[in-house]
């Protein structure tokens, strides 16, 4: 296989890359790690005519801590979240997630930004991003704008990202001490796209009652979707058997009708959506502080 | 491809590139869109790393870039620019001896067709390089990004002990 033929470029500053960017928009490609952007070429899925490749920028390449949340360069690669000591003093939840995302060798080369960006609906991050209703920037020569995960994804491998505009950082909300987390996916094998995944955060109230649950599920829609359905189901609640088992009932319609494919039924699906949410918050709530 | 400081970066098809492949230093014009692996199998003839899906599922085309286990068919060439490679060719020393890793691959049996064996070797040179004494789930868990269909992988698992305990022995960085 051979990817069609394209332009490419490969700046060292962000506002060249912006600037390249704006010249052909509406048939340019970022590059960044390539982990899904490459396969697309290789089957002749995409046939940009320009691509900016990103990897040289240096500028993009930070992990820092800013307040309230973690932010995360274009260029900084899933493994070297997965291997930073401040990710994991201060974000566990987001190296748990990443350590699901492919193989080694996928996440040795894929970035964290990339993949939000790419939206793909069974993806990790996004769930995640969704999740913790974090926040994304985007950047073009006309300026900056900061979206809302949850008007970020808009469908199928869509976002609000316009033609010209670049994703230069990707913010994950920082988890209170005393609010537990979980991350979990079914896949058939190791490294597969999952069938089916969520991430849940549960804080728990002074007397240990679930204060507030956020639940965000991968694989059961075209986009990320919020289970507002099951957080209200949760909320008040001591999170016993009954309660968790309303809960992930609250799960079973929030699975599109078209998830109907030759990995799973909708109806595998569903059930499968139903267990795993018990599952993750069970998880989530043993994980609390007190 | 060394752009000059007051030049702006333009697009275009064909990049000069510099690389470094198992030691050896090649400079070579290439065009933007060949892969790794076909610069690696098609330019310099290194054919042992091998292609099978061309889409980042099976492993077979795993190399080493700068010391890290990547997918050679999910890279431009022009992306190597400046980079170190090291492919299957690269683990055997100078007069042919077999590295300590496929020694124990021949011993314990860890191939049969072979096709995605020289993926799964740069694998494992990756793994113990990171990890000196992996445990039985930690091999099996690593290995999950290399689709062998002939092997079932239970000597493949051995073939990685055995491999881990002598370079141990030996004290040997990998």
């Amino acid at each position: 296989m051979k990817p069609p033929r394209f332009y490419y470029c490969a700046p060292q500053i962000l506002d060249e890359a912006l600037a390249l960017l704006e010249q052909h928009s509406e048939d340019t490609k970022v590059l960044a790690g390539g982990q899904s952007f490459v396969p697309l070429l290789n089957m002749r899925l995409a046939a940009p005519a320009y691509i900016v490749d990103i990897n040289h920028i240096s500028e993009l390449l930070y992990i820092e801590q800013e307040d309230g949340y973690l932010a995360i360069g274009a260029t900084v690669r899933q493994r070297q979240v997965e291997r930073s000591a401040l990710v994991q003093e201060k974000h566990p939840l987001l190296i748990e997630v990443i350590k699901h995302i492919g193989h080694m060798q996928i996440r040795n080369r894929g970035t964290v930004v990339g993949s939000v960006a790419h939206a793909d609906p069974a993806a990790e991050l996004p769930a995640l991003l969704t999740c913790l209703k974090g926040e994304v920037l985007a950047q073009s020569t006309h300026g900056e704008r900061v979206i809302k995960a949850e008007e970020f994804f808009t469908g199928y491998l869509s976002t609000a990202l316009e033609p010209g505009e670049m994703l230069t950082e990707v913010r994950f909300p920082l988890i209170a001490s005393q609010t537990g987390w979980a991350f979990m996916e079914f896949a058939r094998r190791s490294g597969d796209f999952a069938l089916v995944g969520a991430a849940a955060i549960l804080t728990p109230t002074a007397d240990d009652r679930c204060m507030s649950a956020h639940i965000a599920y991968l694989g059961i829609a075209g986009a990320p979707v919020r289970g507002h359905a099951v957080e209200d189901a949760l909320a008040g609640t001591t999170v016993d058997e009954p309660a968790l088992d309303a809960a992930a009932e609250a799960a079973r319609t929030l699975v599109s009708d078209d998830m109907d494919d030759v990995h799973a039924t909708v109806e595998y699906r569903r059930v499968l959506t139903v267990e795993l949410t018990k599952r993750v918050l069970k998880a989530a709530w043993e994980r609390r502080g007190h | 491809m060394q752009e000059q400081e007051e030049e702006t970066p333009a697009f275009t098809e064909e990049c000069d590139i510099a690389v470094t492949v198992n030691g050896r230093h090649y400079e070579q014009r290439v065009t933007v869109r060949l892969l790794l692996s076909d610069f690696l199998r098609h330019e310099l003839h290194h054919t042992g790393t091998h292609v099978g899906c061309e889409h980042g599922v099976c492993g077979c085309c795993t190399v080493l870039l700068n010391g890290e286990a990547v997918r050679s068919c999910l890279m431009f060439a022009v992306q190597a620019d400046g980079m170190v490679v090291t492919t299957i060719e690269g683990m055997a020393g100078t007069n042919s001896d077999l590295h300590p890793i496929q020694q124990a691959f021949q011993e314990k049996h860890g191939l049969q067709c072979g096709f995605c064996t020289p993926g799964i070797i740069m694998t494992v040179h990756a793994m113990l390089h990171e990890n000196p004494n992996p445990s039985d789930e930690e091999i099996r868990h690593e290995l999950s990004g290399n689709i062998c269909r002939c092997t079932g992988y239970q000597n493949i698992v051995e073939a990685v002990k055995l491999a881990a305990e002598r370079l141990r022995e030996q004290n040997m960085e990998v």
